[in-house]
């Protein structure tokens, strides 16, 4: 028996969803509808009376102060097909019906919970619960703009489909079931070409050495792979597994670039630079560095804090919500899965995205709209970090063109965790638990997908790899494993992420050996083959390594809060990777071609420094405008709309908050949080990344990224005594001699930066592959590297904000302006770019940090904010109106180098190490001992008016405004 | 010296039990978190504990609707022990997720009937919003006793928008003097959104029962315990103690004064004298 209940708000509650959608369609540029009303669909299945139905339905499918339910019968439950809707003839105000189901197969996480309300009710008749959305959009459309809306807007054909009257059942559809069946692929007499069809076919990524690599071991042991060997094989040696491009070799060859590295053969670029800084510095707060699923420093004598960051682009890009959710969902599991499990206490988040307001015609075939794209991945984070607990504390959203087929989406994640619980060690008898989410067919070709680049067709091609998260699942399995971490139950947890199953036995198991019985994982619905057991990358689970005699109790925990722990096999001491099915051997691998079979690979690189044109803007006496326009660049516009949707306090750690100020709403530089109750000492999050350096030189713009996150730690009161940094470098087609050169050049500028300042990478992470594939022509992302800090800071309570705080305070500028516009966002007004990139001078700004901390520490300093995008001009603007303050600046008193004499460039110059530093008149003198020897000018002082004027350094008056003015243009641009 | 017992109970999903659980220690309790499975499967015992606090998050994800299917817990599976929980004179205190169950399952504002006549929906904003709001106190909840000034707590919600059956039942609340908390500006001048952050009736950010003695809000009090909490005050330049700690502190000296150590009233000081031999 079937029952389709319908629920819908009451006349005069406010239809949020409708609402949305209806703003959401004019974002469309279709005009003309003039309201949507959004119905919540569930459709009950079991042998259920009617007064059951009605009760499920006032107990607990509506909400009977605001809500109304229906319980249709059969027919009308039947959805209509939304091409035959039309209610009456186009021209008048029609009545278009969407009905939005998912897919077969794809997780919805409320059927479950409504499963088990109904059961809470007593009643145990139901079988099935499905749910859908229904929208009625009332307006004049054609059918092409319904069409349009449905899939612009309403659903996404990777996982929903519109309830449709040519697939009446679609929505009830049953899976089928499977039958056991071995399949070999025949390498053994395979061609060249022939392999690497295979390779293609089954969307392995393997190139043709790989491929004869494997052939040679499957001759050696004189019989051909399983599908299931081919596969596992396929995700250990994945770019996104093994990293292929930075442990391979590479020959590089540049012209006349400065610094020159020079060209050199160089064997893995990985341990050649970003791991160099490392093993250079060797400080001893460093705990675990590239080991773990996350870095781990030193954070009391008890604790220690781990922090990973990573991309989840391409999902992002087919299905914006589901792969941002699953991004942040998948980060929050490194920490879990790092040493014996580490707890999440804040989560940071930074997007690349192609600006809001590109024209549809630019958006290429086979894409989203970024705005759709950006509204999507918010929400994909919102959801699971909110949900989780954890606090979105950190932060950027940067805009090109460029990510109009691809954006960026990094998350990251820190946890904390006791120093005895930082290491694991699996040992030989040890059981294998699956815990978690049930396996289904989601994420199939994840690990493999992302080392390929997108095309038109990848939304078809991959629909397999987009997978939906189930944020209450994984808080379920973090309340638990914490629990049974304590006592001490397991030696060893790792999560499951890209490779699912295959990648996290694979890695625990690659010194021992283990044996997984593929028929004894809980599955979420039938139909299975052993194969898609093994690589399904389904969500919320993580595998532990258990001893036998703790695994009563270890399930008992679990099951008390009722998370689903199995037994799927041992850690066996064979060295080989065996999976039975069944009784029947489906894959026998030795671990040791596993890991180190993979033939080395040599790719070239080329770096030719392109050189610019250099723009010609007039110099102007009045530059108001200007700074309001850049105030208003999407760079560096306020995202308030977005971070407000982020829970940061959630914890109750949060100290120095994304948003400061009088009003709250001022944007921060680094965030500060508490996380004990009981001790005042802090952690410090900050991040840098500016790709538009990058056009011009990779070296710089890493080195600059390095000062950038290192400046705001700087700006918060924080110094570079305990600072660990993470590399996140999101790059186009590594295979492209011109890409890679770029690449090399970003890896050798974090070498030099980090080794200069002390600072030393604990964790990183590359996404290759960048691009965007249309008939043939492929476009790359602006190579982008983003480098995420932390730091331990003694005492929150000394922490500094950037907001000004009292009128009659001091104006100080401090670290030298260069003539340095190239890759400005002033530059990017005139649409140009330029060559003067920022530098680094590391010597002097060394002097800079460490003075300012000093000074900061001794309570010398009253607000702080670094220079960064929009330059000085900017910093002051937002020190102002965050404080709600006036200025008077004179530029004439701001330090710079001798050749420097326009106005503009002083104040939009995007010179890296520099700050606004706000000073009581008491405690000039000694502030200004405090910095002896470093480049400082005191450039005006705060005033109880709302007047912001700059004098020009010939004293003339360059910027006259008011602080309204100018927060209202950083305000505006993006309030959604 | 006995404490007062504080039962913080989870559910899959709930996500500020830790800091709860740290307002009420700060406060001078004892807590436990507890998951709910425990209460229903009758392992342990609402009797055991002197305060019932409901903590912030996503109960079951807030499927069908926020707190919809913790509160139907309650009511179906919990419902005598609630009762007499109640009738024994202990207090109940929801905040934010807590609150959406306090009022799903008709715990507020009517008490013990069960019945939900009250709702908090989705915001007039139609998004989940995180920010900090001023308070303005005033009812007969035991909470708040004492407040008076305006306080400063931060909110994080989606679905806190507090709306009644009629008018008639809003009005109830207000002879009844149930309405706890209003949102306002920092000057306390009841004011439009972002002030109220959710677009709620009468600006009302938290109620209590007629007893006073249960007590819901969508702001987080366990938020701002500590100076460093607050967003310009983390440098303890304005104040020492966070505006939150009161409200726990209420709570934590009502049971003091009625049940740890006053003995030979009933059956709730029977659990007092059970935590007396506990702690022996």
């Amino acid at each position: 028996m079937q029952y389709k209940i319908e629920v819908v708000d009451k006349p005069g509650i406010f239809d949020a969803v409708g609402q949305g959608v209806t703003r959401d369609i004019l974002d469309l540029g279709i005009s003309g509808v003039k309201e949507v009303k959004f119905i919540q669909v569930y459709i009950l299945e079991g042998n259920l009376a009617i007064g059951q139905v009605i009760s499920i339905c006032q107990e607990l499918l509506t909400d009977n102060v605001a809500q109304d339910y229906k319980i249709l019968s059969s027919q009308e439950a039947r959805g209509l097909a939304f091409n035959s809707q039309s209610r009456r003839p186009m021209g008048a105000l029609a009545q278009h019906i969407i009905e939005v189901t998912y897919n077969p197969g794809v997780m919805d996480p409320v059927e479950a919970s409504v499963l088990k309300g109904i059961q809470d009710l007593g009643i145990t008749e139901a079988i099935s619960v499905k749910t859908a959305k229904k929208y009625i959009i009332l307006g004049k459309l054609s059918l092409s703009q319904l069409r349009t809306i449905s899939e612009k807007l309403l659903y996404n054909k990777l996982i929903q489909h519109i309830v449709n009257l040519r697939t009446p059942e679609a929505d009830t559809q049953r899976l089928p079931g499977y039958n056991f069946n071995l399949i070999k692929v025949d390498l053994l007499s395979a061609s060249s070409a022939r392999l690497l069809e295979i390779s293609k076919r089954g969307q392995l990524f393997l190139n043709l050495n790989e491929m004869r690599q494997i052939r040679t071991y499957f001759r050696k042991l004189k019989r051909n792979p399983t599908d299931c060997e081919l596969e596992t094989i396929a995700q250990t040696w994945s770019e996104h597994c093994y990293h292929k491009t930075f442990r391979g070799n590479i020959a590089y060859k540049e012209s006349k670039a400065v610094p020159k590295i020079g060209n050199k053969s160089i064997k893995n670029l990985l341990k050649s630079t970003i791991m160099k800084a490392t093993r250079e510095l060797d400080k001893k707060w460093c705990v675990s560095v590239f080991k773990d699923n996350s870095g781990i420093i030193k954070f009391d004598d008890q604790n220690n804090i781990c922090f990973k960051v990573e991309t989840h682009n391409h999902p992002s890009a087919l299905e914006p919500f589901g792969g941002a959710n699953t991004g942040i969902g998948g980060v929050i599991r490194d920490s879990m899965g790092t040493g014996l499990g580490a707890k999440p206490i804040l989560n940071s988040d930074i997007f690349c995205f192609a600006p809001p307001d590109l024209a549809f015609n630019k958006v290429p075939t086979g894409s989203l709209h970024p705005k759709r794209v950006m509204k999507g991945v918010v929400s994909g984070v919102r959801d699971y970090g909110n949900k989780m607990g954890i606090p979105t504390v950190n932060g950027a959203i940067l805009f090109h063109e460029h990510f109009s087929g691809n954006p960026l989406v990094y998350c990251g994640t820190v946890g904390i965790i006791p120093k005895n619980k930082s290491f694991k060690q699996t040992n030989q008898g040890d059981l294998v638990v699956v815990v978690g989410g049930s396996t289904g067919r989601d994420g199939i070709h994840g690990a493999t997908f992302s080392s390929g680049e997108l095309t038109h067709e990848s939304e078809t091609v991959s629909s397999g790899a987009v997978q939906i998260g189930n944020p209450i699942q994984e808080k379920k399995v973090l309340d638990t494993m914490l629990k049974a971490r304590d006592l001490n139950l397991y030696s060893a947890v790792t999560d499951c992420g890209a490779g699912g199953l295959s990648s996290a036995v694979g890695e625990m198991g690659s010194e021992l050996g283990a044996k997984v019985y593929l028929d004894r994982v809980p599955l979420k619905y039938s139909g299975l083959s052993y194969m898609e057991i093994w690589i399904s990358e389904s969500q919320e689970r993580m595998v532990f390594s258990v001893p036998p005699k703790n695994i009563d109790k270890l399930i008992e925990i679990f099951a008390n809060e009722n998370v689903e722990a199995a037994v799927i096999g041992e850690f066996t001491g064979t060295k080989r990777l065996e999976l039975y099915y069944q009784d029947n051997l489906v894959c026998d691998l030795d671990m040791h071609f596993m890991h180190e079979g993979i033939p080395q690979i040599a790719k070239k690189a080329v770096y030719i420094q392109a050189k610019h044109s250099q723009p010609k803007i007039p110099e102007k006496k009045n530059l108001t405008v200007d700074l309001l326009k850049l105030l208003g660049h999407y760079d560096i516009c306020s995202k308030e709309w977005v971070v407000r949707q982020y829970d940061h306090e959630v914890q109750g750690g949060s100290v120095i908050k994304p948003f400061v100020g009088i009003k709250n709403d001022g944007p921060s530089d680094a965030s500060v949080t508490k996380p004990l109750y009981d001790s005042n000492k802090g952690i410090i999050i900050s991040n840098g990344i500016n790709f538009r350096f990058g056009f011009i030189d990779p070296y710089w713009m890493a080195s600059s990224c390095i000062d950038e996150a290192l400046r705001q730690i700087i700006s918060v009161g924080g110094s570079l005594k305990e600072v660990a940094i993470l590399d996140n470098f999101c790059w186009g087609n590594p295979d492209k001699a011109d890409r890679l050169g770029g690449l090399v050049r970003a890896a050798y500028g974090c070498y030099d930066t980090a080794k200069a300042y002390g600072v030393p990478f604990i964790s990183g992470k590359d996404s290759f592959y960048n691009e965007f594939n249309v008939h043939g022509k492929s476009t790359p992302i602006p190579g982008t590297l983003l480098i995420s800090a932390i730091s331990v800071m003694e005492d929150v309570n000394k922490a500094i904000s950037m907001y000004a705080k009292e009128a009659g305070n001091l104006i100080y500028v401090v670290g030298q302006t260069r003539d340095e516009l190239g890759g400005s966002h002033y530059y990017d007004l005139y649409k140009a770019l330029g060559n003067q990139v920022p530098k680094v001078y590391h010597d002097q700004a060394m002097k800079t940090f460490s003075a300012l901390s000093r000074a900061a520490e001794k309570g010398l300093v009253s607000s702080m904010h670094d220079c960064s995008d929009g330059g000085l001009g900017v910093a002051l603007a937002e020190v102002a109106f965050s404080g709600g303050l006036g200025m008077d600046i004179f530029l004439a008193e701001v330090p710079r180098v001798p050749i420097l004499k326009r106005n503009d460039t002083l104040l939009f110059s995007e010179s890296n190490s520099r700050f606004v530093v706000e000073v009581e008149k008491l405690k000039q003198k000694e502030f200004e001992n405090n910095l002896q020897g470093i480049s400082f000018g005191l450039a005006g002082c705060l005033t109880s008016r709302s007047n912001f004027k700059i004098y020009g350094l010939d004293g003339k008056i360059c910027i006259d405004t008011d602080i309204n003015s100018l927060k209202k243009a950083w305000g505006d641009p993006l309030k959604w | 010296m006995i404490k007062p017992k504080v039962c913080i109970l989870r559910s899959a999903g709930t996500n500020c039990d830790k800091e709860t659980a740290a307002a009420f220690k700060l406060a001078g309790a004892d807590t436990e978190s507890l998951h709910i499975n425990n209460l229903v499967n009758g392992k342990r015992s609402l009797a055991d504990f002197h305060i019932l606090a409901l903590s912030g998050g996503f109960s079951y994800g807030d499927d069908i609707a926020s707190g919809k299917i913790f509160a139907n817990e309650l009511r179906f599976k919990l419902s005598d022990s609630l009762r007499k929980f109640i009738a024994d004179g202990k207090l109940i205190i929801g905040i934010c997720n807590g609150f959406q169950i306090l009022v799903k399952s008709g715990l507020l504002p009517g008490g013990t009937t069960l019945k939900q006549n009250t709702s908090l929906i989705i915001n007039d904003s139609g998004k989940f919003e995180a920010r900090w709001v001023y308070l303005k106190p005033g009812s007969k909840c035991i909470w708040t006793k004492g407040l008076k000034q305006v306080i400063y707590l931060p909110v994080a919600h989606g679905e806190g928008k507090f709306i009644t059956q009629d008018r008639a039942g809003l009005e109830g609340l207000k002879i009844n003097q149930q309405i706890v908390f209003q949102y306002c500006n920092a000057a306390g001048r009841l004011s439009g959104y972002p002030d109220n952050p959710n677009g709620s009736v009468e600006n009302i950010a938290g109620i209590c029962d007629q007893t006073g003695r249960i007590f819901g809000l969508m702001p987080h009090p366990e938020r701002h315990i500590f100076a460093s909490q607050h967003p310009r005050n983390w440098n303890k330049k304005l104040k020492i103690d966070g505006d939150g700690l009161q409200i726990f502190r209420n709570g934590v000296d009502f049971i003091k004064e009625k049940f740890v150590y006053i003995t030979g009233r009933g059956k709730a000081t029977k659990n007092g004298a059970k935590n007396v031999c506990k702690k022996r």
